[in-house]
């Protein structure tokens, strides 16, 4: 073998495929041995699906040979389990789905089929989404692929680390309040979170449907650019997805980035970031300005309630989007029990992890009458100003530059019996999914302890072009050589 | 004392759109159990719902003709409960923003008129069907039913009697048929009604206790419901007690309500805004649009065929009482009958037909032309009422012409006086007895003399021409 093409991003495979140097069922083939070899040590992967991967290869060999070929035709990918798909199961990594077959394809799972995608199978995840660090996944711990000792972050950490392990070309996630973007940054990949309502959620099991949204892993940029090519646009399926057109995002890939003024709030920014991250965002921000991009100093004020208010609505939302899970019609049912009220309790207080019953405790007692109003309506109203201050921020600014995440990826089990700490990882993250804007997570170096550390760009609602703009140009001229994790 | 109840009405109604109000499939629930089912209406998780379009306009249209305001801004919002006949474990439906709201419906009540507030309609989903094996053995869940749109009208507290109750919802039923949004079944469950009922000593402001009554299968047995309850709660009143706010059956077997759930456990159903569906917005210009599409309502028509036929009230709402009805019988008056004649024959012989057959004027066989064309026969005096009336049914199985059906049957009414002349003079031949007693003064004889003559002409005489012949001829012959 004369070069590792599982190595490669989609956009140099497409070449290759193009130039008739490999084939879709070789690569998926080198895919498959590295899973074989490494996933035992990362574990990423719940669900192989070899046989229908190396069929959709074939396919997309013939569409290659056909000259029908698109961007993404023949290259290997992997799936977040909470998107549904007919391949395979669907199971949330929840044991109240073990086994759950999905009767339908996610819309964004259709639009990668049509687009020709070998898909490799199913990763791992925080259960129900919920989580930042995937050690809440009733199946397995993954490990970062940088440092097995310690996790690959959350909720999508099994999407991140097949991507970083080159386990897939790409991966599709969703985040919710940083489920993207934060474990690209743990893992030194790209990861980019789109405007609410540019991707559609038909076939994503909702965590809380208001702030979910599906987005790519990618290994750089413009591989990014290209899986928001196949997966945006209107669907009639899920009319919270915006009727917009679709701009060709590679058009963004220019790597210019003078006149663009880069907001750098200054709650962010505060004593309590940590020195590795602090100084590696410093640089890029230094980079940018050297390619002809002005910083500007911009307030949120309101972000210090972020985290409250996120954890009030999507507890809220999650406890209802999690009502449907009591063994009547689908997944695990609990045996031998004596009526109704007792199937509910037994299902799911053994089908749900504890973080997911916290979550839906919590969710409950905000909606609960009397208390309504001092949580949820507060909450909501909290939301709007958070919303308000990035409205007003972007009069000043065309993108917002930040950590992605206060500290690199912990230790596996540092966080786990202290689920505050836990959310504030999420606390760079959590106000761009309140708001509803695109944001995307590009590697900007590692920290002394050999671990990335992240790049957050936020753009305007539907400007996902000056989001891809600056992360292209930032990773075109960041000058450091990336390397690879100390995997195999 | 005396004491006066308050009433309040809930009625759910099944819209008849051709497909649920959230995804794709058929609002049919009497195809085989779960055959009408797709992702979205069996809660599988991922899916989302789609707002049935339909839907909205059917409720909009109600809402207007309900005199109700529409609301420019509404939305959807989840009700959280567990039961098994519920795909999600929460009911998307509306809080505190409905589709309209403040609107009213006039009942007729022993000849007066009274106005029925209308507090909200508001759209939502139906749920599926549990059924459960005898014995308690197994449960199954039937989901055609689940989705389909259901709009929920609440009146004000302003139905005072059990036959108020009753005629606001055969009232309200009446609309519903009008603008063709329900078929309004309530044994299929199509139209469901509960009642909340209290009672006060009257005079007094504040309402009493209420308790909330269910599941009754009639309009009749609501009333029936509704007059036990008052008269149960009057009682343990009278007697010291206190009424306990509570959900109450009626058992329509032996005539009473019986406790179901009492407040103590009702639900706390944690309403939130659905974040899956966008606002409902309905601006002027749609709203005028479905007002536009509305069909005259049983009110205004009624006073209009009163008003333009000269038709008595009792007529006019009988005739108005479906829309069916009503376009039947404007289409017979179209059709150049007189419209006093056009009402008794609809309301009289053919309705009796109609219902003899099992069918709704809807499906009658008898073309509003023909009817009329019959009609025309005897006002220009070429068949009498009494061969009308014996030709109607097989006018009506056979789809023949009255013209035709005459003329075939040689019932052409004989007008001819030469003719009739010959008969009577042998109908007076015949019966000296009666002849002479009219002679004498017995004016009655000649009906049966009139008879005779029928009798000999097989019932096609022209009435009128016969009893003058009959009458000359018995006084010219004595001459
Ligand atoms: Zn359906």
């Amino acid at each position: 073998m004369d070069r590792e093409w599982f190595r490669m991003t989609a956009h140099e495979l497409a070449d290759a495929f193009r130039n008739g140097d490999t084939t879709a069922e070789a690569v998926a083939e080198e895919h498959l041995a590295r899973i074989e070899k490494i996933d035992p040590q990362v574990q990423a992967y719940v669900d192989v699906w070899q046989e229908s991967a190396l069929d959709a290869a074939r396919d997309a060999d013939a569409r290659i040979r056909a000259g029908t070929a698109t961007p993404l035709t023949g290259v290997p990918m992997s799936l977040k389990d909470l998107l549904c798909s007919t391949e395979g199961t669907t199971t949330c990594c929840s044991h109240i789905l073990d086994g759950y077959r999905s009767p339908y394809d996610a819309t964004v799972v259709e639009r990668l089929r049509e687009a020709g995608a070998v898909v490799l199978g199913k990763v791992n995840m925080d259960e129900f989404a919920m989580g930042s660090s995937t050690e809440n996944s009733a199946r397995q711990t993954t490990r970062n692929p940088w440092n097995l000792k310690c996790v690959p972050g959350g909720s999508s950490g099994g999407s991140a680390a097949s991507v970083a392990a080159d386990e897939a070309v790409y991966s599709l996630g969703s985040d919710t309040g940083g489920s993207i973007r934060q474990p690209a940054s743990c893992c030194g990949c790209v990861g980019m979170k789109p405007t609410y309502g540019r991707v559609s959620r038909y076939g994503l099991v909702a965590f809380a449907s208001s702030l979910d949204q599906i987005g790519p892993f990618t290994k750089d940029v413009r591989d990014c650019a290209l899986v928001l090519n196949a997966i945006c646009g209107h669907d009639k399926r899920d009319t919270t997805s915006a009727n917009l057109a679709v701009p060709d995002f590679t058009q963004a890939l220019t790597g210019d980035v003078s006149g663009l003024r880069i907001g750098l709030p200054k709650e962010y920014y505060t004593d309590a970031l940590g020195g590795d991250v602090r100084d590696r965002v410093e640089t890029a921000i230094d980079i940018l300005k050297d390619r002809g991009a002005t910083p500007v100093e911009v307030s949120l004020p309101h972000t210090e309630y972020a985290v409250a208010v996120y954890y009030i609505i999507c507890t809220a939302e999650a406890s209802a989007n999690l009502a449907r899970f009591d063994g009547v019609r689908y997944g695990q049912r609990a045996a031998n029990v004596k009526d109704v009220r007792e199937l509910y309790h037994q299902t799911k207080s053994a089908g749900f992890g504890l973080e997911v019953q916290r979550r839906i405790m919590l969710g409950t007692y905000v909606l609960s009458s009397g208390y309504y109003d001092a949580y949820y309506l507060k909450a909501q109203k909290a939301r709007s100003l958070i919303a308000q201050d990035f409205t007003k921020a972007f009069e000043h600014c065309d993108v917002i530059v930040t950590p992605t995440t206060p500290t690199p990826a912990f230790r596996i089990g540092e966080k786990i019996d202290d689920p505050l700490q836990m959310y504030l990882s999420d606390l760079f993250t959590i106000s761009t999914n309140l708001a509803a804007l695109p944001a995307i997570s590009v590697p900007c170096g590692l920290t002394t302890e050999q671990l990335p550390a992240g790049l957050q760009v936020i753009g305007r609602p539907f400007d996902e072009t000056a989001v891809l703009r600056t992360a292209y140009a930032y990773e075109q001229h960041r000058g450091f050589d990336w390397g690879r994790p100390p995997l195999g | 004392m005396n004491y006066e109840a308050v009433i309040g009405m809930e009625v759910h109604v099944e819209l008849n759109t051709r497909s649920k109000v959230f995804c794709g499939c058929s609002t049919n629930f009497h195809a085989p159990p779960n055959t009408n089912v797709c992702p979205v209406c069996l809660g599988m998780p991922g899916t989302l719902p789609v707002l049935n379009r339909q839907a909205v306009e059917f409720s909009v249209a109600v809402g207007l003709a309900l005199d109700c305001s529409i609301s420019r801004w509404s939305k959807m919002d989840r009700k959280n409960y567990f039961y098994p006949d519920l795909a999600k474990n929460y009911q998307i439906s509306q809080y505190d923003l409905p589709l309209s709201f403040d609107g009213a419906i006039n009942i007729i009540v022993g000849g007066e008129t009274k106005r029925i507030g209308i507090t909200r309609a508001h759209l939502e989903e139906d749920t599926a069907r549990n059924t459960h094996t005898l014995g308690g053995g197994d449960s199954g869940v039937d989901f055609n039913r689940s989705g389909v749109p259901l709009l929920e009208i609440v009146s004000e507290p302003d139905i005072r009697s059990g036959a108020e109750a009753y005629a606001y919802l055969t009232a309200l039923k009446q609309i519903l048929q009008y603008l063709g949004v329900s078929d309004c079944n309530m044994e299929e469950g199509s139209l469901r009604a509960e009642a909340n009922i209290s009672i006060r000593p009257v005079g007094q402001e504040a309402f009493g206790v209420k308790t909330e009554v269910k599941n009754v299968a009639s309009f009749s047995g609501t009333q029936k419901a509704i007059e036990y309850e008052i008269a149960r709660q009057r009682q343990i009143l009278e007697n010291g007690g206190a009424i306990t706010q509570e959900t109450r059956g009626w058992d329509a077997d032996r005539g009473i309500t019986v406790s179901q759930r009492s407040k103590e456990s009702a639900h706390d159903y944690r309403y939130f805004p659905e974040p899956d569906l966008a606002p409902i917005v309905v601006d002027t210009a749609w709203e005028e649009q479905i007002r536009a599409g509305l069909p005259e309502l049983p009110q205004v028509r009624r006073a209009r065929f009163e008003e333009a036929f000269g038709l008595s009230p009792y007529d006019a709402g009988v005739l108005t009482a479906s829309r069916e009805m009503a376009d039947y019988f404007e289409a017979v008056v179209e059709a150049k009958a007189p419209p006093k004649q056009a009402a008794n024959w609809i309301m009289g012989d053919v309705q009796a037909l109609l219902t003899y057959r099992e069918l709704d004027i809807a499906d009658c066989p008898l073309a509003p032309v023909e009817l009329a064309a019959m009609i025309g026969l005897i006002e220009n005096g070429t068949i009498s009422g009494k061969i009308a009336k014996d030709i109607l049914p097989e006018l009506m199985d056979t789809g023949k012409s009255a013209q035709d059906l005459i003329e075939e049957k040689g019932l052409v009414q004989i007008s001819d006086a030469d003719e009739l002349v010959t008969v009577a003079r042998e109908v007076i031949a015949a019966n000296p007895g009666p002849a002479a007693d009219y002679r004498a003064g017995k004016a009655k004889a000649l009906g049966f003399l009139v008879g005779q003559l029928m009798k000999a002409t097989k019932g096609k005489a022209n009435p009128k021409l016969a009893n003058e012949i009959l009458a000359r001829e018995l006084g010219s012959s004595e001459d």
